[in-house]
């Protein structure tokens, strides 16, 4: 080790965004647990090969993905089996008034294929640019934006909402006030 | 009609629920499982 700071030393803050990805892709909360311990140990074992300086969350993401998708692909059934979320229960269609409820949303969501689950919690939650995720999942910057484009198309089609057809445009903008809160910002 | 701006505004309503969708699993504590293995990683370690 060189005089950078030592990533083990940094791992435990990493922890919650490990498993809030975790969680994202798996969508059941003792498979992520399965996942991010498996993470932790090869991240352990493999810090050597980690670069200093460059971005550590970007790199325990990494190993993160690589390990759910082996458990995916090992233990397919448990994976198909998300918390207290069932396929079919989705009213998609949002009322007259245009409303995106949040819990739709989150059915919805977990109706993703985890391929679209990923890039979508990468590029428009977890902060993480095209560029990073392209790196981080082996593809083109190009295949990262078009995969991220049609799970959103996905999204809006499992949500009832034609990508073009604005939910709030028949409304005023008192329900974009709801919507904005219904997404966790600060009103 | 203006559906370039209908597009962004349903895509920002997406970010923002998926950012929320995260944030809640952020939120979670983290178990004290992880803690507990990162100890034992740390004491293999320094026996090494």
């Amino acid at each position: 080790m060189n005089n950078a700071v030592d990533p083990r030393e940094e791992l435990p803050e990493h922890l919650p965004a490990l498993r809030a990805f975790a969680m994202s892709l798996s969508g059941n909360s003792a498979t992520a647990d399965d996942i991010v311990q498996d993470t932790i140990v090869k991240a352990w074992s493999n810090f050597d090969k980690f670069e200093p300086g460059t971005n550590l969350r970007a790199w325990l993401f990494t190993i993160l993905r690589n390990t759910f998708y082996s458990h995916t692909r090992k233990r397919k059934r448990e994976v198909a089996d998300p918390d207290g979320i069932h396929a079919g229960q989705l009213s998609a269609k949002p009322g007259h008034d245009g409303r995106l409820a949040f819990n739709d949303f989150r059915v919805a969501f977990a109706e993703l294929s985890a391929e679209h689950r990923e890039v979508l919690i990468l590029v428009g939650a977890s902060g993480f640019s095209y560029e990073d995720v392209a790196d981080m999942t082996g593809v083109a910057v190009g295949t990262v934006k078009s995969r991220a484009n049609r799970a959103r198309a996905r999204l809006c089609e499992l949500l009832g909402l034609d990508e073009g057809e604005d939910p709030v445009a028949e409304t005023d903008g008192e329900t974009l006030a709801v919507l904005a809160a219904s997404g966790g910002s600060t009103v | 009609m203006n559906q370039g701006k209908d597009n962004a505004k349903l895509r920002s309503q997406i970010d923002q629920n998926l950012k929320r969708v995260y944030q809640e699993a952020l939120e979670e504590e983290v178990p004290d499982r992880f803690k507990e293995l990162l100890e034992q990683l740390r004491q293999k370690e320094s026996r090494k």
